[in-house]
């Protein structure tokens, strides 16, 4: 059987993946870049330059899309191209040109979405800033990658559906349901950009927090935990530690993300009812992304000697301590109490980047790091070193970046409520927003350290993909030495 | 008992239950929103925005102010103190899209009106420090270069009228005359006051001449939270109202 399937190897559509995998590295640099200029521009504002196309309100559209829908988005279909053409053991659904379209047509939508912010061209909602041009164009593409990935599913060549498809799917089929229902609006000409959201005021606003909480659902969890689910075990060179907690965890996980979103709502005009649902369903989710964590973190049973020398292995591994760490905080975050110190405060921005520069970016770079010898058919990256270096470079980075917005965040939220002995609000709002500065010029240090990682990443990727191998002593080889 | 591996097995009825259970919730949280008549008060005195406050508002949106400002004060007392009253659900029903936001770089703005005089606004976004030191917000010098288009403001209140805000043909017809009138001054404002009640009116930007984009986001900044006199707001009351309104 072994011997039959291995006759007929179908032939892969790599060059799809080898193009989204550059793309994920050039949009990861400018992301991260984007996102350095404009945690420096909080520190020192001249830094905004006082031109309208710099400044901090329209960089931070561009960083939040660059990073989500640019890197992350990427990565996600270049993956899963790569994960649906070797779990289903056959090409894509649709051919080269569809493929093609894909690939072109979502550089387009970034592009389009991209050049939008800094003209001024927004929707004026987090996370689905485009408009409405740029919405409908997305629907196409993304009814394309729909078509291509379920396509590729039904003429499968192994009898079931392996765990990191349900995920990817999942991630593209409620995508699509959140990216339509968030972006139902009326367009005032249809030569002009601008356009008006179908609902207004406390239902626009659950609206809002149901895709923009789900972005963070099903664009960065669904989706990369597919990532997870395949490039964990391929590089430990171990099968996943348990099926039927995937299912379990599969299920509750999509069931239980939908309802969390009001949590980003708690003491707004949104009803009381409504942000208890999203504070208990909230604090509920922290189960089945624990699932997910143990999972993947079990996985390496029997194998975890080799995070000693393989730090490929070593961003994976990591990725999910920080998936555990920020989906163990986001339900804290959750609960009323604790939201009602940290809600408006820097506290929410660090939070937001433990799960992803941790998790979602660590991620990333391991499969990336995995995907480019094997696309390239090289034997081996051109520096396992170098991998280090990223790796602990870009660790420091996110600690300086987490625990500065932690103290930060909690310093704002308690300075807001604090009264003196004559029972008068103790600072004006600007005193508290002087105090933040030197957490700035730290998180921006972490920022800076995180970009660099990412350089030496490419650095060492465009090597490989050259052919490239550096002389060097292997990681752990002391170790091995001294053992023989 | 379903077998799950009939999930694994067929791609349609995984998409089918996919999409099934992620549609839930979604249902719920969303759709008594619509139907539940308590979820927002009933109130006086919100009104649509005025043709220049809209354009400023559509500035505010582009220039992207929710980024670091938001627009809804919470029932604490710090808040409210530092603030004003909480916001109401009733103060954004004409809101499309909401600007409630969801960080504090700056101060919220939901109560901003009033607060400053048109002078300082403009002199601040022109350039923050000169008011306030140790300020990091941006500068935005080119809104006092930038005209604002009166022509084209009547499709952005016909196109609001269509998704539900009360603009009436006669507003929308106003619009360009309403827009110009109230960044004028001595201009004949009667008919745009009587429309849009409490609208600031006057030379917003510091030059009388000509009406700006800086015109327009003073305008709008101080019509924020202006709307609803809470001197003489009663929650009890306005929960029984709607109460009653909603089971006829």
């Amino acid at each position: 059987m072994t011997q039959s399937r291995a006759g007929v190897m179908p032939s892969y559509n790599e060059q799809i993946v080898r193009m989204f995998t550059i793309a994920s590295m050039f949009w990861g640099v400018v992301g991260f870049l984007v996102g350095v200029v404009i945690a420096f521009q909080l520190a020192f504002p001249a830094l905004n330059l006082g031109l309208e196309w710099t400044s901090f309100g329209r960089l931070r559209p561009l960083h939040t899309s660059a990073v989500i829908f640019a890197f992350g988005g990427n990565v996600l279909l270049g993956t899963s191209l790569f994960v649906v053409q070797r779990t289903c053991r056959t090409a894509l659904f649709g051919g080269p040109l569809m493929a093609e379209f894909l690939f072109w047509g979502y550089q387009l939508f970034i592009v389009l979405a991209a050049s939008g912010y800094v003209l001024g061209i927004t929707g004026g909602t987090e996370y689905s800033e485009p408009e409405w041009y740029t919405d409908l164009w997305l629907t196409l593409v993304w009814v394309v990658y729909l078509l291509i990935f379920l396509g590729t599913l039904m003429k499968r060549k192994e009898p079931h559906i392996y765990v990191a498809n349900w995920f990817y799917l999942a991630f593209i089929v409620t995508v699509a349901m959140l990216h339509i229902g968030r972006n139902l609006s009326m367009p005032v000409s249809f030569l002009g950009t601008k356009s008006y959201s179908l609902f207004a005021g406390v239902q626009d606003a659950m609206l809002q927090w149901w895709y923009g909480h789900n972005a963070v659902g099903f664009f960065l969890t669904a989706g990369f935990l597919g990532i997870m689910y395949y490039f964990v075990p391929k590089q430990a060179n171990r099968p996943v530690y348990s099926y039927r907690l995937s299912i379990v965890h599969f299920w509750s996980l999509i069931f239980l993300y939908i309802w969390a979103g009001p949590h980003h709502l708690h003491y707004t005009s949104l009803p009381d009812w409504t942000q208890s649902l999203g504070m208990v369903f909230s604090i509920m989710l922290w189960m089945p992304s624990w699932g997910g964590m143990i999972n993947g973190l079990m996985t390496l049973s029997g194998a975890w000697d080799k995070l000693r020398t393989d730090p490929v292995l070593r961003f994976l591994v990591t990725s999910i301590g920080f998936y555990g760490m920020s989906t163990f905080e986001g339900p804290v975050m959750s609960i009323k109490a604790v939201n009602s110190l940290s809600h408006y405060t820097d506290w929410t921005i660090g939070h937001v980047h433990s799960g992803a520069l941790g998790w979602v970016a660590f991620v990333s770079f391991g499969a990336m790091y995995y995907m480019v010898p094997v696309l390239w058919k090289r034997e081996r990256l051109y520096s396992s070193r170098l991998v280090e270096w990223h790796f602990w470079i870009a660790t420091f980075g996110i600690v300086l970046y987490i625990v500065s917005m932690w103290i930060s965040g909690i310093m704002q939220g308690l300075m807001w409520r604090a009264y003196d002995s004559l029972g008068f609000l103790q600072y004006s709002f600007v005193e508290t927003v002087a105090a933040m500065h030197p957490y700035y010029v730290v998180r921006g240090f972490g920022g800076v350290l995180f970009l660099i990682g990412a350089l030496i990443m490419t650095y060492n990727l465009i090597r490989t993909m050259r052919g490239d191998v550096r002389q060097e002593r292997s990681i752990g080889s002391t170790v091995a030495v001294a053992q023989a | 008992m379903i077998k799950h591996e009939r999930f694994e097995t067929n791609s349609i009825v995984l998409l089918v239950g996919i999409l099934l259970t992620v549609a839930i919730g979604g249902l719920v949280e969303i759709v008594p929103l619509f139907t539940i008549g308590e979820t927002i008060e009933k109130v006086e005195g919100v009104r649509p925005l005025s043709p220049l406050e809209l354009a400023g508002r559509n500035i505010y949106i582009a220039e992207g102010c929710y980024n670091c400002h938001s627009q809804q004060v919470r029932p604490f007392r710090d808040e409210v103190e530092r603030y004003g009253h909480y916001n109401l659900a009733a103060e954004s029903i004409y809101d499309h899209p909401f600007q409630w936001g969801s960080k504090r770089t700056g101060p919220d703005l939901a109560r901003v009106g009033g607060k400053y005089s048109n002078d300082w606004q403009a002199a601040h976004l022109i350039d923050p420090r000169s008011v306030v030191p140790e300020s990091i917000m941006p500068t935005y010098p080119h809104l006092a270069r930038q005209d604002v288009e009166p022509a084209e403001i009547g499709a952005d209140l016909h196109a609001l009228s269509i998704v539900g805000v009360p603009y009436s043909e006669e507003m929308i017809a106003e619009a360009a005359a309403d827009m110009v009138a109230q960044a004028t001054p001595d201009a004949d404002t009667e008919a745009l006051l009587r429309r849009y009640p409490k609208a600031a009116i006057g030379d917003l930007d510091g030059d009388p001449t000509r009406v700006t984009k800086m015109d327009a986001l003073v305008a709008y900044l101080q019509s924020l939270g202006r709307m609803v006199d809470f001197t003489t707001y009663r929650p009890e009351l306005a929960g029984e109202a709607t109460t009653e309104g909603s089971q006829p």
